[in-house]
Protein backbone atom coordinates (compact mmCIF):
# COMPACT_ATOMS: atom_id res chain seq x y z
CA UNK A 1 0.00 0.00 0.00
CA UNK A 2 1.65 3.04 -1.03
CA UNK A 3 1.41 6.36 1.05
CA UNK A 4 -0.26 9.71 0.25
CA UNK A 5 1.44 11.30 2.69
CA UNK A 6 3.69 9.96 5.80
CA UNK A 7 4.36 12.17 9.17
CA UNK A 8 7.88 11.08 10.11
CA UNK A 9 8.45 12.54 14.10
CA UNK A 10 6.67 15.58 13.32
CA UNK A 11 6.48 18.61 15.61
CA UNK A 12 4.89 21.74 14.51
CA UNK A 13 3.85 24.74 16.74
CA UNK A 14 4.08 28.57 16.90
CA UNK A 15 6.99 30.02 18.35
CA UNK A 16 8.81 27.51 20.48
CA UNK A 17 5.61 25.77 21.53
CA UNK A 18 4.45 22.55 19.83
CA UNK A 19 1.15 22.08 19.12
CA UNK A 20 1.71 18.67 17.41
CA UNK A 21 4.21 16.56 18.74
CA UNK A 22 6.61 14.00 17.66
CA UNK A 23 3.60 12.75 15.38
CA UNK A 24 4.35 9.53 13.49
CA UNK A 25 2.28 7.74 10.93
CA UNK A 26 1.37 7.08 7.34
CA UNK A 27 -2.20 8.24 5.19
CA UNK A 28 -2.67 5.78 2.75
CA UNK A 29 -2.93 6.94 -0.52
CA UNK A 30 -7.11 7.12 -1.47
CA UNK A 31 -7.80 6.65 2.38
CA UNK A 32 -10.95 8.65 3.82
CA UNK A 33 -9.97 9.61 7.52
CA UNK A 34 -11.03 11.38 9.94
CA UNK A 35 -9.09 13.78 12.38
CA UNK A 36 -10.75 13.67 15.83
CA UNK A 37 -9.60 15.08 19.19
CA UNK A 38 -10.02 17.65 21.51
CA UNK A 39 -10.27 21.40 21.08
CA UNK A 40 -6.56 22.27 21.26
CA UNK A 41 -5.14 18.99 20.21
CA UNK A 42 -3.65 20.16 17.24
CA UNK A 43 -5.85 19.25 14.69
CA UNK A 44 -5.91 22.03 12.56
CA UNK A 45 -2.06 22.99 12.93
CA UNK A 46 -1.63 19.67 11.25
CA UNK A 47 -3.67 20.25 7.98
CA UNK A 48 -1.60 23.83 7.83
CA UNK A 49 1.58 21.48 8.28
CA UNK A 50 0.29 19.05 5.59
CA UNK A 51 -0.85 22.47 3.40
CA UNK A 52 2.56 23.82 3.71
CA UNK A 53 1.19 27.24 5.06
CA UNK A 54 3.27 26.14 8.56
CA UNK A 55 6.59 24.66 8.49
CA UNK A 56 7.82 21.66 11.25
CA UNK A 57 9.57 22.71 13.83
CA UNK A 58 11.48 19.39 13.58
CA UNK A 59 10.89 16.00 11.70
CA UNK A 60 9.18 16.31 8.45
CA UNK A 61 5.92 15.42 6.68
CA UNK A 62 6.65 13.17 3.06
CA UNK A 63 4.70 13.01 0.47
CA UNK A 64 4.27 9.83 -1.75
CA UNK A 65 4.81 11.84 -5.36
CA UNK A 66 2.18 14.47 -4.40
CA UNK A 67 2.85 18.27 -5.67
CA UNK A 68 1.97 21.12 -4.19
CA UNK A 69 -0.72 22.07 -6.68
CA UNK A 70 -2.72 18.45 -5.88
CA UNK A 71 -3.12 19.62 -2.55
CA UNK A 72 -6.42 21.18 -1.84
CA UNK A 73 -7.27 23.04 1.41
CA UNK A 74 -10.12 24.14 2.82
CA UNK A 75 -9.76 26.37 6.09
CA UNK A 76 -11.57 26.43 9.19
CA UNK A 77 -12.55 29.59 9.18
CA UNK A 78 -12.09 31.04 5.56
CA UNK A 79 -11.08 34.32 5.98
CA UNK A 80 -13.28 35.12 2.83
CA UNK A 81 -14.18 38.75 2.41
CA UNK A 82 -18.29 38.23 1.66
CA UNK A 83 -18.76 41.98 1.38
CA UNK A 84 -16.45 41.89 -1.90
CA UNK A 85 -18.60 42.09 -4.74
CA UNK A 86 -17.70 38.81 -6.81
CA UNK A 87 -20.45 36.28 -8.08
CA UNK A 88 -20.69 32.71 -6.79
CA UNK A 89 -19.47 31.09 -10.13
CA UNK A 90 -16.79 33.30 -10.62
CA UNK A 91 -15.68 32.39 -6.79
CA UNK A 92 -16.60 28.75 -7.57
CA UNK A 93 -14.40 29.20 -10.97
CA UNK A 94 -11.19 30.16 -9.45
CA UNK A 95 -10.97 26.36 -8.35
CA UNK A 96 -10.06 26.60 -11.87
CA UNK A 97 -6.68 28.18 -10.96
CA UNK A 98 -4.23 25.00 -11.41
CA UNK A 99 -5.27 25.30 -14.95
CA UNK A 100 -6.05 28.65 -16.22
CA UNK A 101 -3.41 30.32 -14.20
CA UNK A 102 -3.49 34.03 -12.80
CA UNK A 103 -4.38 35.56 -16.59
CA UNK A 104 -5.91 32.76 -19.06
CA UNK A 105 -9.64 33.40 -20.15
CA UNK A 106 -12.49 30.45 -19.31
CA UNK A 107 -13.48 28.41 -21.85
CA UNK A 108 -16.45 27.19 -23.06
CA UNK A 109 -15.83 23.43 -21.12
CA UNK A 110 -14.70 25.82 -18.09
CA UNK A 111 -17.90 27.36 -18.26
CA UNK A 112 -19.56 24.05 -17.96
CA UNK A 113 -17.52 22.64 -15.55
CA UNK A 114 -18.06 25.46 -13.43
CA UNK A 115 -21.52 24.89 -13.91
CA UNK A 116 -21.41 20.96 -13.09
CA UNK A 117 -19.54 21.78 -10.28
CA UNK A 118 -22.34 24.26 -8.95
CA UNK A 119 -25.04 21.90 -9.94
CA UNK A 120 -23.26 19.20 -7.90
CA UNK A 121 -23.44 21.03 -4.84
CA UNK A 122 -27.00 22.03 -5.20
CA UNK A 123 -26.33 25.81 -5.98
CA UNK A 124 -27.93 26.20 -9.44
CA UNK A 125 -30.07 29.43 -9.99
CA UNK A 126 -27.42 31.14 -7.55
CA UNK A 127 -24.72 31.53 -9.97
CA UNK A 128 -24.69 35.22 -10.44
CA UNK A 129 -25.54 36.19 -7.10
CA UNK A 130 -22.70 38.02 -5.14
CA UNK A 131 -21.43 36.12 -2.33
CA UNK A 132 -22.51 38.56 0.22
CA UNK A 133 -25.93 37.42 -0.04
CA UNK A 134 -25.55 33.31 0.76
CA UNK A 135 -26.03 31.82 3.95
CA UNK A 136 -23.47 30.43 5.45
CA UNK A 137 -24.51 26.79 4.66
CA UNK A 138 -24.33 28.16 1.36
CA UNK A 139 -21.04 29.93 1.25
CA UNK A 140 -19.90 26.02 2.40
CA UNK A 141 -21.77 24.58 -0.53
CA UNK A 142 -20.10 27.02 -2.52
CA UNK A 143 -16.20 26.22 -1.61
CA UNK A 144 -16.74 22.64 -1.47
CA UNK A 145 -17.59 23.33 -5.87
CA UNK A 146 -14.40 25.51 -5.71
CA UNK A 147 -12.74 21.89 -4.47
CA UNK A 148 -14.34 19.98 -6.59
CA UNK A 149 -12.73 21.86 -9.32
CA UNK A 150 -9.38 22.03 -7.61
CA UNK A 151 -9.59 18.02 -9.05
CA UNK A 152 -6.43 17.43 -5.89
CA UNK A 153 -5.47 14.00 -5.51
CA UNK A 154 -5.30 15.51 -1.53
CA UNK A 155 -8.11 17.31 -0.12
CA UNK A 156 -7.87 18.52 3.21
CA UNK A 157 -11.05 19.88 5.27
CA UNK A 158 -10.91 21.78 8.28
CA UNK A 159 -14.39 21.52 10.00
CA UNK A 160 -15.98 21.76 7.01
CA UNK A 161 -19.23 20.89 8.70
CA UNK A 162 -19.43 23.52 11.30
CA UNK A 163 -22.24 26.24 11.36
CA UNK A 164 -23.89 24.20 8.95
CA UNK A 165 -27.71 22.76 8.75
CA UNK A 166 -28.55 18.49 8.73
CA UNK A 167 -29.41 18.84 4.83
CA UNK A 168 -25.95 20.91 3.83
CA UNK A 169 -24.13 18.07 5.91
CA UNK A 170 -25.61 15.66 4.29
CA UNK A 171 -25.53 16.60 0.71
CA UNK A 172 -21.51 18.32 1.16
CA UNK A 173 -20.60 14.22 2.45
CA UNK A 174 -22.04 12.73 -0.58
CA UNK A 175 -19.60 15.00 -2.05
CA UNK A 176 -16.59 13.77 0.17
CA UNK A 177 -17.80 9.83 -0.66
CA UNK A 178 -17.53 10.85 -4.48
CA UNK A 179 -14.00 11.89 -3.91
CA UNK A 180 -13.40 8.89 -2.04
CA UNK A 181 -14.58 6.98 -4.69
CA UNK A 182 -12.71 8.58 -7.03
CA UNK A 183 -9.33 7.41 -5.45
CA UNK A 184 -8.86 10.61 -3.66
CA UNK A 185 -7.33 11.25 -0.63
CA UNK A 186 -9.59 13.06 1.89
CA UNK A 187 -8.62 14.59 5.52
CA UNK A 188 -11.28 16.08 7.79
CA UNK A 189 -11.17 17.66 11.04
CA UNK A 190 -14.33 16.58 12.61
CA UNK A 191 -16.46 17.32 15.83
CA UNK A 192 -19.38 15.06 15.27
CA UNK A 193 -18.73 11.49 15.98
CA UNK A 194 -21.93 10.43 14.96
CA UNK A 195 -20.56 11.56 11.52
CA UNK A 196 -16.95 10.08 11.65
CA UNK A 197 -18.90 6.61 12.65
CA UNK A 198 -21.11 6.80 9.78
CA UNK A 199 -19.07 7.97 6.88
CA UNK A 200 -15.03 7.81 7.62
CA UNK A 201 -13.75 4.41 7.59
CA UNK A 202 -10.63 5.79 8.91
CA UNK A 203 -10.08 7.64 12.09
CA UNK A 204 -6.92 9.64 13.35
CA UNK A 205 -6.99 11.05 17.32
CA UNK A 206 -4.71 13.65 17.87
CA UNK A 207 -4.08 15.41 21.50
CA UNK A 208 -0.83 17.01 20.82
CA UNK A 209 0.81 13.49 20.22
CA UNK A 210 -0.67 10.91 18.74
CA UNK A 211 -3.16 9.44 20.49
CA UNK A 212 -4.55 6.28 18.03
CA UNK A 213 -4.80 6.04 14.56
CA UNK A 214 -6.66 3.59 12.53
CA UNK A 215 -10.24 1.98 11.16
CA UNK A 216 -12.45 4.09 13.13
CA UNK A 217 -14.41 1.44 15.30
CA UNK A 218 -11.10 0.77 16.95
CA UNK A 219 -10.11 4.24 17.41
CA UNK A 220 -13.16 5.88 18.90
CA UNK A 221 -13.36 4.00 22.17
CA UNK A 222 -14.12 5.82 25.03
CA UNK A 223 -10.94 5.06 26.63
CA UNK A 224 -8.93 6.28 23.60
CA UNK A 225 -11.24 9.59 23.93
CA UNK A 226 -10.80 9.67 27.44
CA UNK A 227 -6.69 9.08 27.21
CA UNK A 228 -7.21 11.94 24.86
CA UNK A 229 -8.76 14.64 27.34
CA UNK A 230 -6.62 13.57 29.72
CA UNK A 231 -3.38 14.26 27.67
CA UNK A 232 -5.22 17.89 26.22
CA UNK A 233 -5.35 18.69 29.77
CA UNK A 234 -2.11 17.95 30.92
CA UNK A 235 -0.75 20.15 27.85
CA UNK A 236 -2.39 23.08 29.60
CA UNK A 237 0.07 22.98 32.05
CA UNK A 238 3.29 25.83 32.00
CA UNK A 239 5.39 24.78 29.18
CA UNK A 240 8.68 23.06 29.76
CA UNK A 241 11.85 22.20 26.54
CA UNK A 242 11.07 19.12 25.48
CA UNK A 243 13.54 16.92 26.87
CA UNK A 244 13.47 13.47 24.09
CA UNK A 245 16.55 13.34 21.63
CA UNK A 246 16.22 14.80 18.66
CA UNK A 247 16.80 11.36 16.90
CA UNK B 1 -25.45 80.23 -22.31
CA UNK B 2 -23.99 76.87 -22.33
CA UNK B 3 -21.48 78.07 -24.28
CA UNK B 4 -20.17 80.02 -22.48
CA UNK B 5 -20.46 78.42 -19.21
CA UNK B 6 -18.87 75.01 -20.18
CA UNK B 7 -16.89 75.43 -23.49
CA UNK B 8 -16.00 79.19 -23.40
CA UNK B 9 -13.38 78.89 -20.57
CA UNK B 10 -11.88 75.36 -22.67
CA UNK B 11 -11.82 76.76 -26.17
CA UNK B 12 -10.82 80.29 -25.30
CA UNK B 13 -7.42 78.98 -23.01
CA UNK B 14 -4.81 76.84 -23.39
CA UNK B 15 -4.36 75.76 -19.79
CA UNK B 16 -7.73 74.91 -19.13
CA UNK B 17 -7.36 72.22 -21.91
CA UNK B 18 -4.06 71.15 -20.15
CA UNK B 19 -5.78 71.14 -17.05
CA UNK B 20 -8.80 69.01 -18.38
CA UNK B 21 -6.37 66.48 -19.68
CA UNK B 22 -4.35 66.24 -17.03
CA UNK B 23 -7.77 65.98 -15.15
CA UNK B 24 -9.25 63.27 -16.82
CA UNK B 25 -5.93 61.46 -17.54
CA UNK B 26 -5.63 61.11 -13.42
CA UNK B 27 -9.34 59.97 -13.28
CA UNK B 28 -8.89 57.00 -15.49
CA UNK B 29 -5.95 55.59 -13.90
CA UNK B 30 -6.31 56.55 -10.29
CA UNK B 31 -9.94 55.84 -9.77
CA UNK B 32 -9.49 52.34 -10.79
CA UNK B 33 -7.06 52.16 -8.11
CA UNK B 34 -9.05 54.11 -5.17
CA UNK B 35 -11.60 51.14 -5.86
CA UNK B 36 -9.66 48.43 -5.07
CA UNK B 37 -8.61 50.45 -1.98
CA UNK B 38 -11.81 50.79 -1.08
CA UNK B 39 -12.63 47.24 -1.43
CA UNK B 40 -10.08 46.17 0.68
CA UNK B 41 -10.91 48.52 3.22
CA UNK B 42 -7.89 50.49 2.81
CA UNK B 43 -9.25 54.04 1.78
CA UNK B 44 -6.76 55.96 4.68
CA UNK B 45 -3.99 53.62 2.70
CA UNK B 46 -3.87 55.93 0.15
CA UNK B 47 -3.75 58.90 2.89
CA UNK B 48 -1.04 57.42 4.10
CA UNK B 49 0.80 57.08 0.65
CA UNK B 50 0.22 60.50 -0.08
CA UNK B 51 1.66 61.83 3.48
CA UNK B 52 4.73 59.54 2.58
CA UNK B 53 5.55 60.37 -0.86
CA UNK B 54 6.26 64.02 0.85
CA UNK B 55 9.97 63.62 1.63
CA UNK B 56 11.16 62.28 -1.67
CA UNK B 57 9.26 65.03 -3.84
CA UNK B 58 10.77 67.36 -1.35
CA UNK B 59 14.60 65.92 -1.93
CA UNK B 60 13.75 66.17 -5.71
CA UNK B 61 12.91 69.52 -5.64
CA UNK B 62 16.05 70.82 -3.36
CA UNK B 63 17.96 68.69 -5.66
CA UNK B 64 16.82 70.01 -8.98
CA UNK B 65 14.62 72.91 -8.15
CA UNK B 66 10.67 72.62 -9.43
CA UNK B 67 12.09 69.38 -11.84
CA UNK B 68 9.27 67.21 -12.81
CA UNK B 69 11.55 64.49 -13.03
CA UNK B 70 13.47 64.73 -9.83
CA UNK B 71 10.27 65.20 -8.00
CA UNK B 72 8.94 62.21 -9.42
CA UNK B 73 11.86 59.97 -8.94
CA UNK B 74 12.42 60.91 -5.78
CA UNK B 75 8.39 60.85 -4.70
CA UNK B 76 8.35 57.07 -6.14
CA UNK B 77 11.35 55.85 -4.69
CA UNK B 78 10.11 57.18 -1.10
CA UNK B 79 6.72 55.90 -1.75
CA UNK B 80 7.92 52.42 -2.52
CA UNK B 81 10.28 52.28 0.50
CA UNK B 82 7.70 53.20 3.02
CA UNK B 83 5.18 50.82 1.34
CA UNK B 84 7.96 47.93 1.10
CA UNK B 85 9.34 48.41 4.97
CA UNK B 86 5.56 48.15 5.82
CA UNK B 87 4.97 45.32 3.93
CA UNK B 88 8.10 44.01 5.25
CA UNK B 89 7.15 44.22 8.70
CA UNK B 90 3.40 43.36 8.16
CA UNK B 91 4.95 39.91 7.18
CA UNK B 92 7.91 38.88 8.93
CA UNK B 93 6.51 40.51 12.58
CA UNK B 94 3.40 40.25 14.89
CA UNK B 95 2.53 44.10 13.80
CA UNK B 96 -0.48 44.41 11.81
CA UNK B 97 -0.32 46.24 8.18
CA UNK B 98 -2.43 49.55 9.27
CA UNK B 99 0.01 50.01 12.17
CA UNK B 100 3.24 49.46 10.94
CA UNK B 101 2.03 51.82 7.77
CA UNK B 102 0.91 54.38 9.56
CA UNK B 103 4.68 54.10 11.70
CA UNK B 104 6.53 54.46 8.29
CA UNK B 105 4.27 57.04 6.53
CA UNK B 106 4.68 59.40 9.59
CA UNK B 107 8.65 58.79 10.18
CA UNK B 108 8.49 59.39 6.14
CA UNK B 109 6.17 62.79 6.62
CA UNK B 110 8.50 64.23 9.47
CA UNK B 111 11.61 63.53 7.28
CA UNK B 112 9.55 65.45 4.52
CA UNK B 113 7.94 68.53 6.97
CA UNK B 114 12.08 68.70 7.72
CA UNK B 115 13.46 68.81 4.36
CA UNK B 116 10.69 71.05 2.86
CA UNK B 117 10.99 73.55 6.26
CA UNK B 118 14.58 73.40 6.95
CA UNK B 119 15.66 74.07 3.10
CA UNK B 120 12.77 75.41 1.12
CA UNK B 121 10.43 78.44 1.37
CA UNK B 122 6.52 78.02 2.04
CA UNK B 123 5.57 78.80 -1.52
CA UNK B 124 7.48 75.60 -2.28
CA UNK B 125 5.76 73.60 0.54
CA UNK B 126 2.48 75.12 -0.99
CA UNK B 127 3.22 73.70 -4.21
CA UNK B 128 3.80 70.47 -3.35
CA UNK B 129 1.01 70.53 -0.92
CA UNK B 130 -1.53 71.27 -3.23
CA UNK B 131 0.02 71.09 -6.78
CA UNK B 132 -0.79 73.15 -9.88
CA UNK B 133 -2.96 72.09 -12.14
CA UNK B 134 -3.20 75.39 -13.95
CA UNK B 135 0.45 75.14 -14.84
CA UNK B 136 0.61 71.50 -16.45
CA UNK B 137 3.61 71.85 -19.55
CA UNK B 138 4.00 69.14 -21.64
CA UNK B 139 6.17 67.32 -20.07
CA UNK B 140 3.68 67.19 -17.31
CA UNK B 141 0.66 65.91 -19.60
CA UNK B 142 3.08 63.08 -21.31
CA UNK B 143 3.62 61.61 -17.40
CA UNK B 144 0.30 62.29 -16.53
CA UNK B 145 -1.02 60.16 -19.32
CA UNK B 146 1.73 57.23 -18.91
CA UNK B 147 0.85 57.02 -15.51
CA UNK B 148 -2.80 56.40 -16.54
CA UNK B 149 -1.76 54.31 -19.72
CA UNK B 150 0.36 51.92 -17.20
CA UNK B 151 -1.90 51.95 -14.68
CA UNK B 152 -5.04 50.83 -16.63
CA UNK B 153 -2.64 47.89 -18.23
CA UNK B 154 -1.15 46.79 -14.74
CA UNK B 155 -4.52 46.96 -13.23
CA UNK B 156 -5.73 44.20 -16.56
CA UNK B 157 -3.17 41.85 -16.36
CA UNK B 158 -3.41 41.74 -12.20
CA UNK B 159 -7.03 41.55 -12.02
CA UNK B 160 -7.74 38.15 -11.10
CA UNK B 161 -5.12 37.67 -8.41
CA UNK B 162 -5.50 41.42 -7.84
CA UNK B 163 -9.77 40.40 -6.96
CA UNK B 164 -9.00 36.85 -5.09
CA UNK B 165 -6.19 38.67 -2.83
CA UNK B 166 -9.09 40.98 -2.03
CA UNK B 167 -11.58 38.55 -1.94
CA UNK B 168 -9.89 35.24 -0.42
CA UNK B 169 -6.19 35.48 0.06
CA UNK B 170 -6.16 32.41 2.01
CA UNK B 171 -7.05 30.79 -0.93
CA UNK B 172 -4.38 32.41 -3.01
CA UNK B 173 -1.64 31.78 -0.82
CA UNK B 174 -3.06 28.04 -1.21
CA UNK B 175 -2.78 27.88 -4.71
CA UNK B 176 -0.19 30.31 -5.99
CA UNK B 177 2.90 32.16 -4.68
CA UNK B 178 1.11 35.31 -6.72
CA UNK B 179 -0.23 36.80 -3.52
CA UNK B 180 2.61 38.74 -2.07
CA UNK B 181 4.16 40.05 -5.73
CA UNK B 182 -0.17 41.11 -6.25
CA UNK B 183 0.07 43.18 -3.25
CA UNK B 184 3.38 45.12 -3.83
CA UNK B 185 2.28 45.50 -7.66
CA UNK B 186 -0.85 46.92 -6.14
CA UNK B 187 1.24 49.09 -3.74
CA UNK B 188 2.97 50.26 -6.55
CA UNK B 189 -0.04 51.45 -8.52
CA UNK B 190 -0.98 53.63 -5.86
CA UNK B 191 1.91 55.47 -5.16
CA UNK B 192 2.34 56.05 -8.77
CA UNK B 193 -0.81 57.38 -9.20
CA UNK B 194 -0.13 59.45 -6.20
CA UNK B 195 2.57 60.65 -7.58
CA UNK B 196 0.73 61.51 -10.53
CA UNK B 197 -1.69 63.23 -8.78
CA UNK B 198 0.74 65.30 -6.77
CA UNK B 199 1.83 67.06 -9.70
CA UNK B 200 -1.49 68.23 -11.06
CA UNK B 201 -3.56 68.11 -7.55
CA UNK B 202 -0.41 67.98 -4.73
CA UNK B 203 -0.06 65.50 -2.48
CA UNK B 204 -3.16 65.80 -0.14
CA UNK B 205 -5.85 66.23 -2.47
CA UNK B 206 -4.25 63.29 -4.87
CA UNK B 207 -5.88 60.63 -2.36
CA UNK B 208 -9.13 62.73 -2.71
CA UNK B 209 -10.01 61.92 -6.65
CA UNK B 210 -8.87 57.82 -5.67
CA UNK B 211 -11.01 57.93 -2.73
CA UNK B 212 -14.19 60.09 -3.55
CA UNK B 213 -15.88 58.43 -6.98
CA UNK B 214 -14.87 54.96 -5.80
CA UNK B 215 -16.88 55.55 -2.29
CA UNK B 216 -19.90 57.04 -3.74
CA UNK B 217 -20.04 54.85 -6.80
CA UNK B 218 -20.06 52.02 -3.49
CA UNK B 219 -24.11 53.66 -3.94
CA UNK B 220 -24.87 53.45 -7.31
CA UNK B 221 -23.15 49.93 -8.52
CA UNK B 222 -22.52 46.15 -7.42
CA UNK B 223 -20.63 44.62 -9.33
CA UNK B 224 -16.54 45.05 -9.45
CA UNK B 225 -16.30 45.85 -13.37
CA UNK B 226 -19.54 48.56 -12.85
CA UNK B 227 -18.19 50.14 -9.52
CA UNK B 228 -15.04 50.80 -11.36
CA UNK B 229 -17.05 52.39 -14.75
CA UNK B 230 -19.28 54.54 -12.15
CA UNK B 231 -16.35 55.38 -10.27
CA UNK B 232 -14.35 56.85 -13.40
CA UNK B 233 -17.08 58.87 -14.78
CA UNK B 234 -17.87 60.64 -11.61
CA UNK B 235 -14.24 61.25 -11.23
CA UNK B 236 -14.36 62.92 -14.82
CA UNK B 237 -17.61 64.69 -14.38
CA UNK B 238 -16.00 66.21 -10.77
CA UNK B 239 -13.02 67.66 -12.62
CA UNK B 240 -14.73 68.78 -15.68
CA UNK B 241 -17.42 70.66 -13.00
CA UNK B 242 -14.36 71.60 -10.97
CA UNK B 243 -12.32 73.10 -13.23
CA UNK B 244 -15.40 74.75 -14.54
CA UNK B 245 -16.38 76.17 -11.07
CA UNK B 246 -12.82 77.51 -10.43
CA UNK B 247 -12.73 79.18 -13.40
CA UNK B 248 -16.09 81.30 -12.77
CA UNK B 249 -16.11 81.80 -9.20
CA UNK B 250 -12.26 82.39 -9.45
CA UNK B 251 -11.29 79.27 -6.48
CA UNK B 252 -8.21 77.70 -7.07
CA UNK B 253 -8.75 74.81 -8.91
CA UNK B 254 -7.43 71.69 -6.90
CA UNK B 255 -9.83 72.05 -3.95
CA UNK B 256 -12.58 72.76 -6.59
CA UNK B 257 -12.59 69.70 -8.36
CA UNK B 258 -12.23 67.88 -4.98
CA UNK B 259 -15.08 69.18 -3.50
CA UNK B 260 -17.58 68.70 -6.38
CA UNK B 261 -16.24 65.08 -5.66
CA UNK B 262 -17.45 64.95 -2.51
CA UNK B 263 -20.41 66.86 -3.44
CA UNK B 264 -21.39 63.85 -5.86
CA UNK B 265 -20.24 61.39 -2.84
CA UNK B 266 -22.94 63.52 -0.77
CA UNK B 267 -25.14 62.77 -2.94
CA UNK B 268 -24.56 59.38 -3.51
CA UNK B 269 -24.93 58.66 0.29
CA UNK B 270 -28.37 60.11 0.40
CA UNK B 271 -30.16 59.28 -3.38
CA UNK B 272 -27.51 55.78 -4.35
CA UNK B 273 -30.00 52.90 -5.18
CA UNK B 274 -27.76 50.49 -3.70
CA UNK B 275 -27.72 51.74 -0.20
CA UNK B 276 -28.23 55.42 0.32
CA UNK B 277 -30.23 56.82 2.88
CA UNK B 278 -33.80 57.07 0.85
CA UNK B 279 -32.72 53.44 -0.47
CA UNK B 280 -32.69 51.74 3.20
CA UNK B 281 -35.43 54.54 4.12
CA UNK B 282 -38.00 52.17 1.65
CA UNK B 283 -36.39 49.29 2.97
CA UNK B 284 -37.51 49.96 6.36
CA UNK B 285 -41.00 50.87 5.46
CA UNK B 286 -41.56 47.35 3.79
CA UNK B 287 -40.24 45.58 6.20
CA UNK B 288 -42.93 47.06 8.81
CA UNK B 289 -45.77 46.41 6.01
CA UNK B 290 -44.64 42.79 6.14
CA UNK B 291 -44.32 42.22 10.50
CA UNK B 292 -48.21 43.22 10.52
CA UNK B 293 -49.35 40.60 8.26
CA UNK B 294 -50.08 37.37 10.57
Amino acid sequence: MTYALAFQDLTLGYDRNPAVHRLCGEIAEGSLTAIVGPNGAGKSTMLKGVNGSLRPLTGRIAFGGLTRGEIAYLPQQSDIDRSFPVAVADLVAMGLWQEIGGFAGLRATHRARVAEAISAVGLEGFERRPIGSLSGGQIQRALFARLLLQDARLVLLDEPFTAVDAKTVADLISVVRRWHGEGRTVLAVLHDIDTVRAHFPRTLMLARELVAHGPTAQVLTAENQFRARQMCEACAGPPHVCGRSAE
Amino acid sequence: MMWELLIHPFADFGFMRRALMGCIAISVGATPVGVFLMLRRMSLTGDAMAHAILPGAAVGYLVAGLSLGAMTVGGLIAGMAVALLAGFVTRVTALREDASLAAFYLISLAVGVLIVSTRGSNVDLMHVLFGTVLALDDAALVLLCSIASVSIFTLAVVFRPLVLECADPQFLRSVSGFSAVTHFTFLSLVVLNLVAGFHALGTLMAVGIMILPAAAARFWAVGIGALIAVAVSIAMISSVSGLVLSYHAGLPSGPAIILVAGVAYALSVVFGPAGGLVARARLRHHLEAWSGTP
